[in-house]
């Protein structure tokens, strides 16, 4: 009755049964005509909306961002006149544009990093014998959740100059007030402690998954061998997590190479500089400053390319790192 | 023991900054450093709703949130029944581009998307937020995952004997199988819509905002009264964190889930 087998079994292939003549004969019930127009163009309509929508948003934009990098795009303007690479050109010596790029490295490397073996700590924490263990793991992801406009204000708060709590609790404990907002690294420093508090958590659930996926019987071994949890830790915990840390290393980079809300918001008189001397601005805050305050979509399209292929490359540079240093295991 | 007191030592780092906007937020802004709660909440949240049109962005997000995460999760799972269970020409390679997808920063493409949200005269309405962010492929591959293993291919053959046609099967036999995976789905749609802030506030204004915009607009005025801001930062957090306390347990059972299969 069927020729067409409509289900693909799990990922297996499962072999056509041959076309048969009769298979377009009329004297099929237009029923089954029916049926087999469903079973052959429907799945087409169900992933349709998938891309109809990402070819509107998602691929058009990257395009057309392409398009507009080539002209003195002014917002209002008459004109844009085509300028060929010039924006790019401007670009590569734009001063600030460097400036913004170190600051989000700086500020993505101070983050990811303490993130990272505070994560991995907290997960062998969590991997213990808890009492209560779902609450724990809750307590953890809280600041996840929290919403990220208000919480990087209340940090904002924190840390400000002549008020914020920070100042205060470093000068009860006799040490000098930093001026998080004017110093370059200490703003770093600080706008990095907000990525951290809201992600580690995060990271420690998706690392302990990944512990809890370890076999037994591994540890068993090692224990009849009379390897000491340290030396478990390094020798069996780290490199069997390697994946995982590849993982959330590149993903943590694609998020911090477009840090935005954080930097934004940090300090409410900074605006979309970025501080004074932009000592905090990041490149998507730039692209943001370019494009809808000074008004300059061309020169911000061409930033927009550039992030993203830098975005491109530091995923993979990052992928390569973590797999040679996370483990010498196989391939 | 020895695990305890570094785990509750990291929750109240963890609930320390909603302490600390809440103590902010209930007394004067002219207090010098105050350590503890005082009894001017409610008049500083009386003056955020003098401020910003508190409730309509409440609103705002509430539906941009809502209509997202409904329409990411049916059409997230529609798509994901189809390559996850149908035969069909070119399945493979399509799968690869949804993934391939996924490396794509969306927020790269604000600029002609803001050009056409201009263009069509929708800047400053909702449609704007919500359009974009109708499916993800993040959505149609978790789905497409959960589905494999989650509906037998047995019941899609048996609803097509019974002359069922592929979208009956979906709504009869896809759906009701797959709750678990596209509760999960939802809950971080809705959070991350929720969250979303970029792009709303280069598409909308401060009269139609939500409630990321809200807040930010809050803050950005040239006299910054902190008592103020962070009763508006207090009042916005009250309804994610009931959310938190009711789905939390899915919201880390999901994450976990996630890391394993992804």
């Amino acid at each position: 009755m069927t020729t067409e087998l409509t289900v693909a079994r799990g990922r297996g292939v499962e072999p056509r049964p041959p076309r048969r003549a009769d298979d377009e004969d009329v004297k099929v019930p237009w029923r089954h005509r029916l049926t087999r127009l469903d079973v052959r163009y429907t799945p087409y309509l169900f992933i349709a909306p998938f891309f109809v929508l990402f070819a509107i948003t998602g691929l058009f934009p990257l395009v057309y961002t392409a398009y507009v990098s080539l002209f003195d795009w002014e917002l209002g303007a008459d004109e844009t006149p085509f300028i060929g690479i010039d924006n790019y050109v401007t670009l590569v010596t734009d001063s600030q544009f460097w400036n913004a790029l170190v600051n989000t490295l700086s500020i993505f490397v101070l983050s990811s990093g303490p993130q990272l073996v505070i994560a991995v700590l907290l997960a062998v924490l969590l991997n213990t014998a808890l009492r209560a263990r779902t609450a724990w793991r809750m307590g953890v992801l809280l600041p996840y959740v929290a919403s990220l406009v208000a919480l990087t204000i209340i940090f904002g708060d924190m840390f400000g100059p002549q008020y914020g709590m920070v100042n205060d609790i470093l000068e009860f404990f006799g040490l000098g007030r930093i001026d998080w907002q004017a110093e370059r690294w200490w703003s770093h420093i600080a706008i990095a402690t907000m990525v951290n508090w809201r992600w580690t958590g995060y990271n420690a659930l998706i690392v302990l998954a990944a512990m809890q996926a370890i076999p037994r019987d591994v540890y068993e071994a090692a224990i009849v061998d009379g390897a000491s949890k340290v030396r478990q830790f390094f020798s069996i915990t780290l490199p069997l997590l390697r994946p995982t840390l590849i993982f959330v290393v590149v993903t943590s980079s694609i998020g911090g190479m477009q840090i935005f809300t954080e930097p934004k918001l940090f300090n409410p008189a900074g605006g979309n500089n970025g501080g004074a001397t932009n000592q905090y601005q990041t490149v998507v805050l730039y692209m943001y400053q370019s494009g809808f305050q000074s008004q300059d979509l061309g020169y911000a399209s061409a930033m927009a390319w550039v992030l993203f292929l830098i975005i491109i490359a530091i995923a993979g540079i990052n992928y390569l790192l973590t797999r040679r240093l996370a483990g010498t295991g196989e391939g | 023991m020895g695990v305890y007191g570094p785990l509750i030592a990291f929750i109240l780092g963890s609930v320390f900054p909603f302490y600390w906007s809440f103590v902010v937020a209930s007394n004067d802004d002219s207090a010098d450093s105050p350590l503890l709660p005082g009894g001017k909440f409610f008049h500083n949240a009386g003056r955020v709703f003098d401020t910003i049109p508190f409730w309509k962005a409440l609103g705002n997000s509430i539906i941009v949130s809502g209509t997202v995460t409904l329409s990411v999760v049916l059409l997230s799972t529609l798509a994901g029944f189809a390559f996850a269970k149908l035969r069909f020409r070119g399945r493979g390679p399509l799968m690869v581009f949804v993934i391939a997808t996924l490396a794509v920063p969306t927020q790269l493409g604000i600029i002609p998307l803001y050009m056409a949200m201009a263009e069509f005269g929708w800047s400053g309405t909702l449609g704007a937020v919500i359009i974009p962010n109708l499916i993800t492929a993040f959505g149609v591959f978790w789905m497409r995952q959960y589905i494999v293993d989650a509906v037998p291919d047995e019941l899609i053959e048996a609803a097509r004997m019974d002359g069922c046609s592929l979208l009956r099967t979906f709504w009869h036999v896809c759906l009701p199988a797959v709750r678990p995976a596209a509760a999960m789905l939802g809950v971080f749609t809705f959070m991350m819509s929720w969250n979303d802030f970029l792009w709303p506030l280069v598409v909308l204004d401060a009269e139609n905002p939500t409630m990321q915009v809200a807040l930010e607009k809050l803050q950005s005025g040239y006299y910054v009264d902190n008592s103020l801001v962070l009763a508006g930062t207090t009042l916005a957090t009250v309804p994610i964190l009931l959310v938190f306390l009711v789905l939390g347990r899915q919201i880390v059972a999901g994450i976990m889930q996630g890391a394993v299969k992804g």
